[in-house]
């Protein structure tokens, strides 16, 4: 037998695409071609293959060899062919039986001594794999944890190629793995027992976790903003499985999973510096890779000094605050990353940090304003919850007033989550956060006396049409943290409360 | 007593003057770098500007008070060309009126350094009415927000008219107030007539010529703002006015140099009392001390000048609503300066998550206003 063929696949962006690997070895000069629109690792492929067939104990006969990577028009890019090509190699040299890579899926990097190395990508392939009726996938020892993960496919941890071989021949049986999982408690560096006062600041924090809304911090330089921030990643609800797998998909692709961490177990909290580039926020690249937002997905992205950011990449992420998801696109194709992440932000209300407090603060109006103006309007409309963390006094410091635990908080959050869980069974909303204005229509009736104070807060307080509907959603979220089904006017005017600070006087 | 010397001299006031000699004195006013003194003594000697453009080197030599450079400048000067910049500004709306022209304020010529011209938008305060200038911070508190407007209204609504230098924090808020009153108000500008300084001032600056007032200078169109400027245009504010009222002035405050040079002036000086424990009313809790009048009301200002106030003083209205009673509470913890939803809540026993919803209530109704996220000060009526 000259020509075989084996299954494989290749990432394209969050979604795997099969490729054929098909190897021909046949009389003529000895020599070795790669063809299939192959990336610079692609070719490299060939001279890891052969000498890792070689060191693996079989011999490679002087012949011509022809591997092609198929579909043609597809980019092949990364060194998870290596094994296939192993593979249908050595079924061309009839070491391996043909019949029994049939609806097998392989892939794996290799070294020269025929090691078999981990790749990036392992679940979205499997998943792929699962839903087009492959039997069983032949992947690195070092992902079969990941791969296993679905929990439908058989799943085959290959050390080396020899194992491989073995493995294949039926000369070594190999139990197909199975992954452990437990989803964990939300942990975080800080706990809000260690938050002391600061209550409304506690308080806007419950309210945005609870619908996963976005807020904003403002307040003096040490007064705790980061912390509470951070504490918020302690306070998140526990991570359910189908978001796991959809988040591990992303962290799998972006090769960050430990074999002894394959699955996701806490909803991610990404900290970001100001100096982030547009392609690693967003996501991006010649070959579009998601960004921080999507590694933030189902989680917090946390953007510390808010006003130190450059205001283009400030604005990009208008977009995916708006559709939960981020579309790159390239001449060849579109991406869709998700991005339904929760925005937490700090910034300082004036360069010096102490206005409003004209005794300590030495800013001109021109410079608070140039400062404050780094934050465009159409950005700040997309905040839900803005709150101010004051100055932390001497007795906060020392009090021995314990504060509420993260546990308790996070007990809560928890509660209105399922309430909100249970109202959405059967649409695709999850969260407040998510409702749009037809849903507000279906889902956040107001009372008489609610709609009067809307309409009065709304030529008031000159609201935009987001921000009006921001404000009922945040109220619906309170409602649902008190455990009420209606919206009352105390709901609403506690969510008018932690509005974003408008136009009057923002920058003024 | 300077009076009279002007007066001595009313040969040089004889108007009205042809286009052409206009544009003569224009280019002389226009003049940078030398001062109004000497503007002053050159025009004098020489009678018209026309006779100053063609100076002959014998004459400029003669002229003792003028320096080399002076005489530099003014040969390099005499090389411009005299076209239509009068005729122009005056189709943009822009009067010219040089220290002789009939309709210079009588007020600045009492001035020992009176400005050599004024360009003018708009109209000057009439020379019978009342004036007082609002100065004070830029970077003010809303307490003294508060009375610049409150006090620019109430004097605007009893026919005083207002002076100052549309400059951010009182000077604004002052204007703003008498425009609220109904009255005329009058700008001056370190910066020529045509330029809106600072910038975002500028629907003041059209409303104030919409009302009737003026915005002026010493400057002639085109002149940007620079800093120099705006210490020489106090002493037109002072100069103009009758009494100066002073509110929110630091330590080191500008308002200070206006207050300096309205006692030179020989105007009166009131200054607004605030917290011993403010740095912004440091300046003129010290003026009290000095003597300058206590602003304690704007009646008292307008007693002082015989002209009764009309109309009930401020307050009484708003109050006559009833508010529920957590609100009252939380209403009457709320000051002129701002206070954090923290104190607020320290003060009143309630809890800040209450707090959050009745500040947005007493917000609503009018009674309290969100000056930076989470700091309430007390409102009575909606302003701006």
């Amino acid at each position: 037998m000259s020509f075989s063929r084996v299954l494989s696949a290749s990432i394209e962006g969050l979604s795997a695409e099969f490729v054929d690997v098909e190897a021909d070895v046949s009389n003529g000069l000895p020599v070795f071609n790669m063809v299939g629109y192959l990336s610079s690792e692609v070719k490299e492929a060939g001279e890891r293959v052969r000498t890792a067939i070689r060191n693996s104990g079989f011999e490679y006969p002087p012949k011509r060899t022809v591997i092609n990577l198929s579909p043609a028009a597809l980019r092949k890019r990364g060194a998870s062919f290596d094994l296939p090509i192993a593979v249908s190699i050595l079924i061309s040299l009839g070491i391996v039986d043909p019949a029994r890579v049939k609806s097998c899926l392989l892939a794996g990097e290799l070294s020269l001594d025929g090691k078999v190395r981990k790749i990036p990508g392992v679940l979205p392939i499997v998943t792929e794999a699962e839903k087009c009726g492959v039997k069983y996938c032949i992947i690195p020892k070092e992902n079969e944890a990941e791969g296993a993960l679905t929990g439908n496919m058989e799943i085959i941890g290959v050390k080396d190629l020899a194992e491989t071989v073995d493995f294949l021949q039926g000369k070594k049986r190999i139990s197909p793995a199975v992954s452990k999982y437990v989803f964990r408690e939300q942990k975080a560096e800080v706990d809000f027992a260690d938050i002391r006062g600061q209550e409304t600041v506690r308080r806007a924090a419950e309210i945005a976790v609870a619908g996963g809304h976005n807020l904003l911090l403002i307040g003096p330089p040490g007064s705790g903003k980061s912390m509470t921030a951070r504490a918020v990643a302690g306070i998140l609800p526990p991570i359910e499985k189908e978001e796991s797998l959809e988040i591990t998909k992303i962290y799998s692709v972006m090769d960050m999973l430990r074999p002894e961490a394959p699955m996701i177990v806490q909803r991610p909290f990404r900290e970001v510096h100001h100096t982030v580039t547009r392609a690693a926020l967003i996501g991006g690249g010649t070959v579009p890779r998601p960004g921080e937002i999507s590694l933030a997905h189902g989680g917090v992205l946390f953007l510390d000094e808010l006003t130190e950011y450059r205001k283009e990449i400030l604005e990009m992420l208008r977009q995916p605050l708006e559709s939960r998801c981020v579309e790159i696109s390239r001449a060849y194709g579109k991406y869709r990353f998700p991005a339904g992440f929760m925005l937490v932000a700090a910034m300082n209300p004036c360069p010096c940090g102490c206005y409003p407090d004209m005794e300590k603060c030495k800013c001109t109006p021109a410079q608070i304003r140039a400062y404050l103006g780094k934050i465009s309007m159409p950005f700040l409309d997309r905040i839900d919850l803005c709150t101010e963390a004051p100055r932390v006094g001497y007795e906060d410091l020392n009090g021995y007033q314990e504060s509420e635990s993260s546990a308790e908080i996070r007990r809560r959050v928890c509660l209105a989550r399922d309430r909100q869980k249970e109202r959405y069974r059967g649409t695709a909303i999850k969260i407040n956060a998510e409702l749009d204005v037809n849903d507000l229509k279906k889902y956040c009736r107001l009372g008489k006396r609610g709609q009067n104070l809307m309409e009065q807060a709304f030529n008031a307080m000159k609201l935009t049409a987001r921000a009006y509907h921001k404000i009922i959603r945040t109220a619906r979220t309170i409602a649902d943290l008190e455990g009420e089904e209606e919206i009352r006017v105390s709901h609403l005017r506690e969510a008018i409360g932690y509005r974003t600070v408008d136009s009057k006087y923002w920058g003024r | 007593m300077d009076r009279l010397y002007i007066q001595s001299d009313t040969e040089h006031r004889s108007l009205p003057l042809s286009r052409e000699e206009m544009e003569y004195e224009y280019w002389f006013a226009g003049l940078q770098g030398l001062s109004a003194k000497k503007k002053y003594l050159l025009r004098k000697h020489m009678k018209t500007g026309r006779a100053i453009y063609y100076i002959e080197e014998t004459q400029l030599k003669q002229m003792e008070f003028l320096t080399e450079k002076d005489r530099e400048l003014l040969r390099a000067a005499a090389g411009q060309k005299i076209g239509n910049a009068c005729e122009e500004a005056e189709r943009r709306g822009i009067r010219f009126l040089p220290w002789f022209s009939e309709d210079y304020p009588g007020r600045l010529l009492e001035l020992d350094d009176f400005p050599y011209a004024l360009y003018v938008k708009g109209s000057l305060p009439k020379p019978a009415a009342r004036t007082a200038a609002i100065v004070g911070a830029r970077r003010c508190t809303p307490y003294g927000e508060k009375f610049a407007v409150e006090f620019g209204k109430t004097l605007a609504e009893c026919g005083v008219e207002i002076i100052s230098g549309l400059a951010r924090g009182i000077d604004g808020m002052g204007q703003r107030g008498a425009l609220m009153g109904g009255g005329r108000t009058f700008a001056v500008l370190g910066s020529g007539p045509d330029i809106c300084y600072p910038r975002e001032h500028i629907g003041l600056y059209m409303d104030i010529l919409e009302q009737g007032g003026g915005v002026l200078s010493e400057y002639p169109p085109g002149s940007p703002p620079l800093p120099y400027h705006f210490p020489a245009r106090n002493r037109i504010i002072s100069g103009l006015s009758d009494a100066v009222l002073v509110m929110e002035a630091g330590e080191k405050s500008g308002s200070l140099i206006t207050v300096d040079l309205a006692l030179e002036q020989g105007r009166d000086v009131y200054a607004l009392p605030g917290p011993v424990n403010s740095s912004l009313s440091q300046g003129c809790n010290r003026l009290i001390q000095q003597g300058a009048g206590l602003l304690m009301s704007p009646e008292i200002l307008l007693k002082e000048w015989g002209i009764t106030p009309h109309g009930e003083p401020g307050q009484e209205g708003k109050n006559k609503k009833v508010l529920e009673s957590p609100e009252k509470l939380v209403y009457s913890c709320l000051g002129l300066y701002p206070k954090n939803i923290e104190r607020i809540s320290e003060e009143t026993n309630l809890s800040q998550r209450e707090l959050v919803g009745l500040l947005v209530s007493l917000e609503l109704e009018g009674y309290a206003r969100e000056v930076s996220k989470n700091y309430y000060v007390a409102a009575e009526g909606s302003l701006c």
